[in-house]
Formats: structure tokens, sequence, C-alpha cells
């Protein structure tokens, strides 16, 4: 990351990023969905917002909605159960909870009664990987992508700036399964405009490049992989760059061609390294049967403890552009 | 209902145990008269039409009780009750916990724990879509030590939904043994009452007792309503009567011709009445 940030002198919203003085022309992701959401419920009757107490919302944005704005308190289990018997009665609930809540507080309900119904339920997960940042490992979300894509029928999305998080939020309204979309906490740098709008299933392809593919899933780990293929560009390493939104189902087509045409490839994500986008690409990989060294940049097997904010975690745990370059660099050794 | 009615739901659920698998024996049979009183005499339901749309909501939260709500399906004619054979065998739709594949069951239950809150969503989408939709929960007591039944609980009481109702049968045997010795749930009516629910005590063998405590849904506008309804684990079976052994049996073609005998001539052991 070359991103310099300015800590904020006061803060006196305990749930505001210490990080988003990184980019004031930005707005967090889960902003964005926020007031996507409103507009969404005031356009279609079968919309309905469960809470559990996040904070997120103000009840009185909804307008005429409001009565499909539903606060269920501090009760994960309970709240994907309720969603699950919304579902099946014909309504598409949008469930609100920290990412690490959904993956494994709820997972069972989650599991049984979403996945297995094949239900069309949006599981929509902030503070994603590392962004809880000081507030530890309690509030750390770094096995979410790895429980949630094991699960039949779950469509998993990891959105990397505010205009992909719009896009996506619009696009799974429309899906007939159930959908978990990770957030993060602070507002992150949008992605380069001109980019090609994100698809649901189809990476994006952010810089082409013939020497090593990076692949890349959520905000961090995409400006990451960004910031490092321009730099090693200018040591004449030509990296091709895809943000791997959809972690569910996977591009295979964007993986085979990156395995075949390039010389290796480095995963890099906010998650640890069993299970995540690694694991999924690695897999991928396997089933292909190509020789395509695959390394991947992610959390050790450790619990991230510690003091500091989410970028100091990040570089703290190796989610680094050092940490590419070197992968990188060893791939064409 | 009637009796027969009762009878023949039990005499499939012997059936079934009698299958080189086993079932849930105990479970079922205590609350057969819950479900025949509800298949009978209160849902609105059609069984040529499972998924009707204005249909009420049946959901058997203690899942592990599958074969009694098979057998009561099948003896209120959702489906023939010949299919019930193939309980127990290789590719059938009639697992051990209750299977939506099979017609009338509304969602897969068994981990226990999980049909409260998913009634809570039912009764939520009912009164979103201005329906008249009732929905019914049926769930062991052993399972109320589960967490997420009394997060459901508090969501239904701060909700209001009235046309909610849990019913639990109160065998007061879970594997281990007694309830009350394994984690206790007494005093369970002031439990149920402290989250908002109004609370009605039947004895769960009398169908005059659940019917009248059924019909009288919603019964406090803007309460939930719990029926705790006392039964026997194992009912029907006078030598297993009671016993928590009788949660999960294998008949042998013996114990069979033995079991349903003792079903066929409708002994009524008494109840305990408080």
């Amino acid at each position: 990351m070359t991103v310099v940030t300015a800590e904020p002198a006061v803060s006196t919203d305990p749930t505001a990023s210490t990080d988003s003085a990184a980019s004031t022309e930005t707005r967090a992701a889960r902003e964005v969905y926020r007031d996507v959401l409103v507009e969404l419920l005031g356009r279609d009757e079968r919309h309905v917002c469960l809470d559990s107490d996040t904070g997120l919302f103000s009840a009185t944005a909804w307008g005429d909605a409001a009565p499909r704005y539903l606060n269920l308190g501090i009760a994960e289990q309970n709240l994907m159960g309720v969603a699950a018997g919304l579902a099946r009665s014909g309504r598409v609930p949008f469930v609100n909870t920290m990412a690490t809540f959904a993956a494994t507080r709820a997972l069972e309900a989650v599991k049984l009664d979403i996945a297995w119904n094949n239900l069309p339920v949006r599981i929509v997960a902030t503070h994603g990987g590392l962004s809880a940042g000081h507030l530890g490992s309690t509030h750390h979300a770094l096995e979410d992508l790895g429980v949630m894509r094991m699960l039949p029928n779950m469509t998993v999305l990891v959105p990397a700036d505010g205009p992909a998080t719009e896009t996506l939020v619009r696009s799974c309204a429309e899906l007939p399964g159930p959908v978990y979309l990770r957030l993060g906490r602070g507002a992150t740098p949008d992605l380069a405009p001109g980019a090609e709008p994100v698809r649901i299933g189809l990476a994006q392809r952010l810089r082409r490049g013939t020497d090593v593919t990076l692949i890349a899933t959520g905000p961090h780990p995409v400006l990451t992989a960004v910031g490092t293929a321009e730099e090693l560009a200018r040591t004449g390493i030509d990296v091709a760059v895809l943000n791997m939104h959809t972690v569910k189902p996977l591009d295979r087509e964007a993986i085979v061609e990156a395995a075949t045409r390039t010389r290796g490839i480095v995963t890099v994500e906010e998650h640890w390294a069993a299970g995540g986008l690694g694991s999924a690409v690695a897999e991928v990989v396997a089933d292909l049967g190509v020789a395509c060294p695959v390394r991947r940049v992610a959390v050790a097997d450790r619990f991230a403890a510690g003091t500091g904010g989410h970028r100091h975690l990040l570089a703290r745990n190796g989610i680094s552009g050092a940490a590419v370059t070197e992968h990188v660099r060893r791939l064409l050794a | 209902m009637s009796d027969d009615h009762a009878r023949t739901a039990r005499e499939l659920v012997v059936r079934m145990c009698a299958n080189p698998e086993g079932g849930h024996l105990g479970g079922s049979m205590s609350m057969v008269e819950i479900l025949v009183t509800l298949y009978r005499d209160v849902l609105r339901i059609d069984p040529k039409r499972p998924q009707a749309p204005d249909r009420d909501i049946l959901l058997l939260s203690k899942g592990h009780g599958a074969i009694g709500l098979y057998a009561v399906l099948a003896e209120r004619g959702f489906f023939p009750e010949e299919l019930l054979a193939g309980y127990g065998t290789p590719d059938s739709v009639f697992t051990a916990h209750p299977n939506p594949a099979v017609p009338g069951v509304e969602m897969p239950t068994g981990s226990l724990g999980h049909g409260l809150p998913l009634g809570v969503g039912f009764a939520l989408a009912a009164r979103l879509d201005g329906r008249d939709r009732r929905c019914f929960v049926v769930l062991g007591d052993g399972e109320l030590q589960e967490g997420s039944v009394w997060e459901a609980a508090m969501a239904a009481g701060a909700q209001g939904l009235d046309r909610l109702v849990a019913i639990v049968d109160r065998n007061g045997l879970q594997i281990s043994g007694d309830t009350e010795e394994t984690m206790g749930l007494e005093p369970l009516g002031d439990r149920w009452r402290s989250f908002g629910w109004t609370v009605l005590d039947v004895d769960g063998h009398d169908p005059d007792q659940l019917r009248s405590a059924l019909s009288r849904v919603p019964h406090t506008p803007g309460r939930p309503t719990v029926l705790l309804a006392r039964t026997v684990k194992g009912r029907g079976l006078p030598y297993i009567e009671g016993q928590a052994r009788s949660h999960y049996v294998r008949l042998t073609e013996r114990g069979h011709r033995r079991a349903r005998a003792a079903v066929l001539r409708g002994e009524r052991p008494r109840t305990e009445t408080t």
C-alpha cells in the first residue's frame, strides 16, 4: 500500500474507521450499501431489512418501507432463522451483522435454514477481514470466505470499493439463492475510474500482464495488488491483476487463462491462508492438472491479535506489497 | 378427531421402528395427539395442495420426531401410507429427520433450536403480507436447552406475534433421562411468560383439551401463545412408557408384533396431572 494516512485527532464514533482519512473523496462500502438498500426497499415490496443492532441504520430513514425494517436485537442465530422463514414466505431479506458473527456464531442457521433451502437471503456482513482493527480477534473475520464458499448454493461476493458495492448489491437482489456479501468497515479509495463494471461471476481485469497473475479480493488486497503491479512494471516485470470480487462461483476461465498464459499466480486476501480465495484458486489449478505454481498472500495460521488499526494489522500480518513482490520475484527466479 | 386417527398414526410409527434402522419411538409417540389434533381439527391445510399459499404452517422443531410427523401426514392423506415402508431404506425420501421432499413437510429441521426462529420469520412475513396465516411450532422440552429457542421467544414477544403458537411436548425426558436432572426447565411457564408469551397448560394426550386451547388462537392480542402439553414419552406402549430408553428403538419382528398389539388395544395409561 502506498496510501499515506493520518489518524484523526478525535473520534467519538467507536465504529468509525481510524483509517478513513486515506480518501476523503470516497465513502465506506457499508455506507454505500446502506443508501442503496434504503432505495431498494422503497422500490421493491419484497425486500426486508433485518438488523441485529449494528447501528448502521436509522429507523427513521425508511419512509414508507419502515414496517420492513426489523431490528431483532443482538441474536444472530435467530436472525438467520427468521430470514429463512421470511424468504420461504416470498420475501427477500437483507440480513445485517458483522462478518465473523454471520460465518461462525450463526453458521448452522445459515447452513441449514438458508443454504440448504436455497433461499434468497442476502447476508451482508461488515467488518470483513481485519477491518475491525483494534477491536481484536473477537471481531476479525478471517474464516468467513472459506466457510461461506463451502456451503452449497451460496454466492460469495467481496466488492473492492464503493461503486462495486453498489453494483453488486443491486445485481445480487435478483439472484434466486442465498448471497454472502462481505464488506469492510472504513472507507477505502475507489479503484481507478474507467475499470469495467463488476459482474457477478466474472473476474474484473484491472491490468494485463504476461509474467505473473495477481488475483486479489477485497479493498486492501486489490489496492495492494494494483499498486505492487505498477511498481513491478517500473522494474520491467509485467504483472496481470484480477479483482476476484466473486469468490463463489469462481471465474474458472480467468484462472485457466492465468494458469496457462502466465508463469504463476499470487493470490492476495484478508483471510486465513486456509480456505479462502487462495485455496479456491489452488483447487481450480489442481483440478486442471496444469503445472502452475500458486502462492498465497494471506494471514498465517494464527490469531492476528495485537493493537493497531486496520492498516497496521494488514502490514503486521503480511498483507503487503512487499510480500507480493517477494512471491513474484521467486516465481520468476 | 377420534381415537382411530391416533391409533393409526401409532401403528405407522411402530411399523417404521421395525425397519432395520429403527426410529425415534418415544418422542414420536408422545406427540401423536398433538399432531393429529393439529392436522385434523386446527390447521387450515389441504393434503391435496400442500403448498397452498393461504395454508397455516406447522414446523416440527423437534425434528427427531420425524416418523411421528410422517405417520400423521400419511394418516391425514398427504401421501399413501404404503410409502412409509421406504423409511430407513436407501434413497428413500423418509429420512430420520423431516425431509422437505415429503409432501406436507415445510422445512428441514432436526438440529434442535431452529424451528422457533423459522416460525418467527413465517409469522413476520404473514403480518407484512396482511395474511391471517397462523404458524405452529412443535418443540421438544429438552430442546428448550438450546439458546436459539430463547432468542426467538424474545423476538416473538417483542414483535407481538399473536399468530405464532409454540407447543412444547413436555414429556420430561431427554436422552440422558429426566430433563430436570439434566438441566432443569422449571418454572417453565414463568419463563415463557417473562418473554411476553401467553402460557396454556394442557394434557397433551387429551384431544379435547388440545383442540380447545388451539381453537383460541390468537389467544391474547399482541402476545404469542405457548401450550405446555404434558405428555408421556413412548405413549401407547405400556412396557416402555415414561422411560428414557424409549428415545430410539429398533423393534425386532417379535417386538413389532407386541408393540402393534399394544397400540391396537389402545390402552390409556394414566397421564400424570398436576
